[in-house]
């Protein structure tokens, strides 16, 4: 995946992401209009489908609302680089698929409009502007079946079928 | 090596003598919970996983309670999808309208949740059952979907750290002033992945309503739990409310933290988050001048019966101050119930509030008390988040009831001993 970098701060919450007044509707693409809406109001004008969000520490903390990862993927974010992320959006970024990594020293280096090339099987940042590589620790191997099935849906698919 | 009480209530989900921190484990679960936002979503996950029945119709409970009474149409439509899902797989734990609450004041108050129990939510509030010594955490839709079809969840031991509160605690602060204190020492990210175990002799002195509070606010340290052990306060709370076994663990004495943090309770004036985190606290005697145009005492954080009593304290025979919106959202139809027959609801309404039936509406900026560009926000709640409660351009302040209900009276941010 290729894309250009966009930067945030530390601490962006669930409600920067998708606000809660947006969630008496559950379509991704409806709710994708208002991804980052406030942190940016103009983010999802600028963007671009494979564009990938860099962020500080503890991103999407706060709520548990899975439409925050969805709706990033359904507003074309193709991955997510941050310093770190906060557990409840973490596990649910793997569960829906969307690709995420942790690196603070990429981050650090990361200017806005920079392009990047994320190989995810070899946990690879390329930057692409700065003619740099960030190499990130590669998931638990329980994560990993779980990243490779798909999805948490796929990987319980499998696991509803066996059981019978 | 001994065992924290969350790697045991772990243990034995897992069917494991022992769990360590940073192990992966598949833990069964006691109740999966979740509301009208998150289930919609797990529905299309249950579906898409091919999962025709729940694993238990007694242990999955739903609580239709952010956009409800329904606000528009979409929530409607969305409720609607939810009614249709319980009454197909017929789970038996679900509310409505009329007979609902709060999801995290109902379910202790119903005794769905008790001690010992693994409980997934699909609400970050869900860590509110730690009060009880429960393993409880909040989790996402598809977690729910996957909770709901297998009855197990996949979880990552979380190294423990733990917090020991001593000392006496000051007229007007409670278990809200403690946690928002504890936010503010060790930051919003403080405790990220780790479980938080509150203990200490200011701890046993704490009702279970103060103790819910606490563990309530756990996510917004970061925490994956907030764990209180087991003591006669709570069985004495879940006694003739859970209908089930359960166990009490304790942690033992050679258990394992990351770190031990001592907070001297003597120290904790009523506390106040300013805008835009639960971490940016200070004592109310430094909030300065902060006119408000808003005052929210409830929510899952500080709806419970206690709360309203504080609440009624300071209102009695006084007025909402005239430029000012109280909006009282009690935890639960009990709730409420008990505000009648204790004259509680009668304070409020001569005072001038607006009492609301159960909702989140308000906290989450639905519906019920939405703010304005510019308005001021002062809120029991738990977050404080740009565009929360309304208009990215609003102000919310966090406080616990005391503090609330003191300065709606006086139109600004104020120590209750100013009006009491």
């Amino acid at each position: 995946m290729k894309g250009m970098a966009w930067k945030f701060d530390n601490n962006i919450n669930t409600d920067l992401i998708i606000p809660a007044r947006y969630l008496n509707v559950s379509d991704m693409s409806e709710l994708a209009k208002h991804c980052m809406e406030d942190a940016d109001p103009n983010f999802i004008h600028k963007i671009k489908a494979g564009d990938i969000v860099t962020a500080g520490y503890n991103f999407g903390c706060g709520s548990s609302r899975e439409h925050a990862p969805s709706c990033m993927k359904a507003a074309g974010i193709s991955c997510v680089i941050a310093k770190s992320f906060a557990r409840i959006f973490y596990r649910n970024a793997i569960n829906v698929g969307l690709p995420i990594l942790e690196s603070p020293e990429a981050v650090e280096s990361i200017n806005e409009g920079d392009t990047l090339e994320v190989i995810l099987e070899r946990g690879e940042i390329h930057n692409l502007t700065q003619k740099t590589i960030y190499t990130v620790s590669p998931f638990p191997p329980f994560l990993q079946s779980i990243i490779n099935c798909g999805g948490l849906v796929p990987y319980i698919r499998k696991k509803v079928k066996e059981d019978g | 090596m001994g065992m924290t009480i969350t790697e045991k209530i772990l243990a034995s989900h897992a069917g494991k003598k022992e769990v360590k921190p940073g192990e992966f484990i598949e833990a069964k679960v006691d109740v999966v919970l979740g509301n009208d936002i998150t289930t919609p979503v797990a529905i299309e996950s249950f579906e898409a996983m091919g999962a025709q029945e729940v694993f238990d119709k007694e242990k999955v409970v739903i609580v239709p309670d952010h956009f409800t009474p329904n606000k528009d149409i979409s929530s409607a439509e969305h409720c609607a999808k939810v009614r249709k899902f319980v009454r197909e797989k017929g789970i038996k734990h679900y509310y409505e309208v009329g007979r609902m609450g709060i999801e995290h004041v109902l379910l202790p108050e119903q005794g769905l949740v008790a001690p010992g129990d693994v409980i997934i939510g699909a609400d970050s509030h869900t860590c509110t059952y730690g009060a009880l010594g429960a393993f409880s955490t909040g989790i996402g839709s598809t977690d729910m979907a996957a909770g709901m079809a297998t009855g197990r969840v996949w979880i990552k031991v979380p190294e423990s750290i733990k917090f020991i509160y001593h000392g006496k605690r000051n007229p007007w602060v409670g278990g809200k002033d403690f946690i928002l204190y504890t936010i503010g020492k060790v930051g919003v990210e403080g405790a990220r992945y780790q479980s938080m175990e509150i203990s200490g002799e200011a701890i046993d002195e704490l009702s279970m309503d103060d103790r819910f509070t606490m563990s309530n606010m756990a996510i917004e340290a970061g925490g994956k739990n907030g764990i209180i052990a087991p003591d006669q306060t709570t069985l004495d709370y879940v006694k003739g409310r859970v209908k089930r076994n359960y166990t009490c663990h304790q942690s033992d004495s050679d258990a394992r933290y990351t770190r031990v943090i001592d907070i001297d309770v003597s120290q904790i004036r009523p506390q106040i988050a300013f805008p835009h985190s639960p971490g940016n606290t200070h004592p109310v005697d430094e909030a300065g001048h902060v006119l408000l145009d808003q005052v929210v005492i409830g929510s899952c954080t500080n709806g419970r019966i206690e709360d309203m009593r504080i609440t009624a304290q300071i209102l009695k025979g006084k007025q909402v101050h005239p430029y000012l919106r109280l909006i009282i959202l009690p935890g639960s139809q009990d709730v409420v119930k008990q505000m009648i027959q204790e004259g509680i609801m009668e304070t409020f309404i001569e005072s001038g509030a607006a009492v609301s039936t159960p909702t989140c509406g308000a906290c989450m900026g639905g519906h019920m008390g939405v703010l304005a560009k510019g308005e001021k926000s002062l809120s029991t709640t738990n977050r404080n988040f740009v565009g929360r409660m309304g208009h990215p351009e609003s102000e919310i302040y966090l406080s616990g009831p005391a503090v609330a209900a003191a300065s709606a009276i006086a139109g600004r941010i104020v120590h209750p001993k100013e009006v009491f």
